[in-house]
């Protein structure tokens, strides 16, 4: 199959942009995402996010006997497969940020932790070897490490696993709950969640665990913090007690906007030119049998604008952004 | 003066439902036990005849007076069936976030096993995991149901 396309500006009649693509005829989709983020490119000066994928954890069944699969789906919610079969829970996966690779955390033989799942060849490697349960990862901007927390007596320790060596190294160790950690794009600087004040708040450190400062003192607690790809912002969860809110502010804790509320929306996740958010919601079940019940994948831009749910074959929870492909 | 008596007897009556309810909710189906036919030292006898779960508050993984009761009636239980060895599970309520649940509950499951502990029960005998708030018992999204999900659950091995 071969795909031509033209980008015509009309007022001084002149051609900005003319590709031919060839590929097989089932990747036409995939054309039509890359024309799309090159038109994205040519009119906003930015890239796109129209040739990438979400994971995201596929729930079923019962919220008490529920069975959560590790999922994967274009960002458009086409091409949706289950990666794991749900014998096992899984939770939280993120992407590798070149290679074809998610981090995740899996209950694999009732032992919950850290997993690498190579996308081409299914297969699946514990990291690390821990006496605690290791949860929340998240891969460095460079790809060679991975950030997560590791249970440590009645709280959790950040630990940065270098992906080569499988070594450790504690970057935190407050005797609090500590968790959540996510680089800055430059990877000079960490944001986590921590409970060591009393509640759970946002913290900005040194990629070495030094310089610990608090960024987040608005009303209510505050959790899973990203970083935006950019750099200008972090994206993160309000817990209020009515209602809990997606927000963002700059990395020394400025310019907090609530950009979507409601009963739970938690986790939010960048696309990879940081001008949209993805997030879930969960209804309240409005029985005691849990009637009423849903969770959904949802969009918004970081204008606030534009927020619309991204359909999905089962509920969904827990989306992460890939990086853009090629 | 008599509906006035009335009223006031309605109310106590009401009170002592409500302790009632909250009583059978925090020791689990033990209060429906004795009767039961379970097995010396299984599953069910935990459940039934000793309790199998304690509760906590929002946020909070210290051990209430209620709760203490239950794990000492379960340090007792592990004294007299020395074969039986436990996993303790944490959990929480759906009003937290993932991540953060998961070490919630593993300090929950911590804070109950540390007391089993305490009380003698030999510490290779009693493991530990969280849920976070994945594996809710109650489903419900109100008060009733977060504080059952609220817990920390020792099962036989």
């Amino acid at each position: 199959m071969r795909v031509e396309f033209r980008l015509w500006d009309v007022l001084p009649q002149a051609q900005i942009q003319g590709t031919a693509y060839t590929a097989t005829v089932r990747n036409w989709r995939r054309i039509a995402h890359i024309i799309s983020d090159v038109i994205y490119e040519r009119l906003l000066g930015e890239k796109g996010y129209f040739d990438t994928r979400i994971v995201y954890i596929g729930g079923t069944g019962p919220r008490d006997k529920r069975i959560r699969r590790l999922a994967i789906m274009d960002q458009d919610s086409e091409n949706n497969r289950f990666l794991t079969d749900g014998s096992w829970m899984a939770l939280t996966p993120r992407f590798h940020p070149t290679r074809d690779e998610i981090v995740f955390m899996s209950y694999a033989n009732n032992r919950p932790r850290v997993y690498l799942f190579d996308l081409t060849s299914g297969r699946q490697q514990a990291l690390g070897e821990f006496d605690g349960m290791t949860f929340a990862p998240r891969f460095a901007p460079d790809g060679a490490s991975v950030l997560m927390a590791v249970t440590n007596g009645g709280g959790s320790d950040i630990v940065s696993v270098d992906l080569s060596s499988k070594r450790p190294r504690r970057l935190t160790e407050s005797g609090a709950i500590d968790v959540s950690p996510c680089y800055s794009p430059d990877g000079t600087q960490i944001v986590f969640n921590s409970d060591r004040g009393g509640d759970q708040q946002l913290y900005v450190m040194n990629a070495n665990g030094s310089g610990v400062k608090r960024i987040s003192f608005g009303q209510g607690r505050y959790a899973t913090p990203v970083w935006s790809p950019r750099g200008d912002l972090i994206a993160y969860t309000r817990l209020g007690g009515a209602s809990w809110g997606i927000g963002v502010m700059h990395p020394d804790g400025s310019g907090e906007r609530i950009l979507s509320e409601s009963y739970q929306v938690e986790g939010p996740t960048f696309a990879p030119n940081g001008r949209v958010l993805m997030f879930w919601r969960e209804t309240r079940a409005r029985d005691s049998r849990g009637g009423g019940f849903s969770s959904r994948l949802v969009s918004i831009d970081i204008a606030g604008f534009n927020e619309r749910v991204v359909p999905t074959p089962t509920d969904a929870s827990e989306p992460a952004w890939s990086p853009l492909a090629a | 003066m008599n509906m006035k008596i009335l009223g006031a007897f309605a109310a106590v009556a009401l009170l002592a439902a409500c302790a009632q309810s909250e009583t059978g909710a925090s020791s689990g189906a033990g209060a429906q036990a004795a009767q039961s036919g379970a097995v010396p030292g299984s599953q069910e006898d935990l459940v039934a005849n000793v309790g199998d779960r304690v509760f906590y508050d929002f946020d909070k993984s210290n051990l209430k007076t209620e709760g203490k009761t239950t794990l000492d009636r379960q340090s007792a239980w592990l004294a007299k069936y020395p074969q039986v060895s436990v996993q303790v599970a944490g959990n929480c309520d759906e009003r937290g976030t993932v991540e953060y649940n998961l070490a919630l509950g593993q300090r929950r499951a911590k804070a109950s096993r540390d007391y089993l502990v305490a009380k003698g029960v030999a510490a290779s005998r009693v493991t530990t995991i969280s849920n976070g708030k994945e594996k809710p018992t109650a489903l419900g999204s109100d008060e009733q149901a977060w504080a059952q999900n609220r817990n920390a659950i020792t099962s036989v091995r």
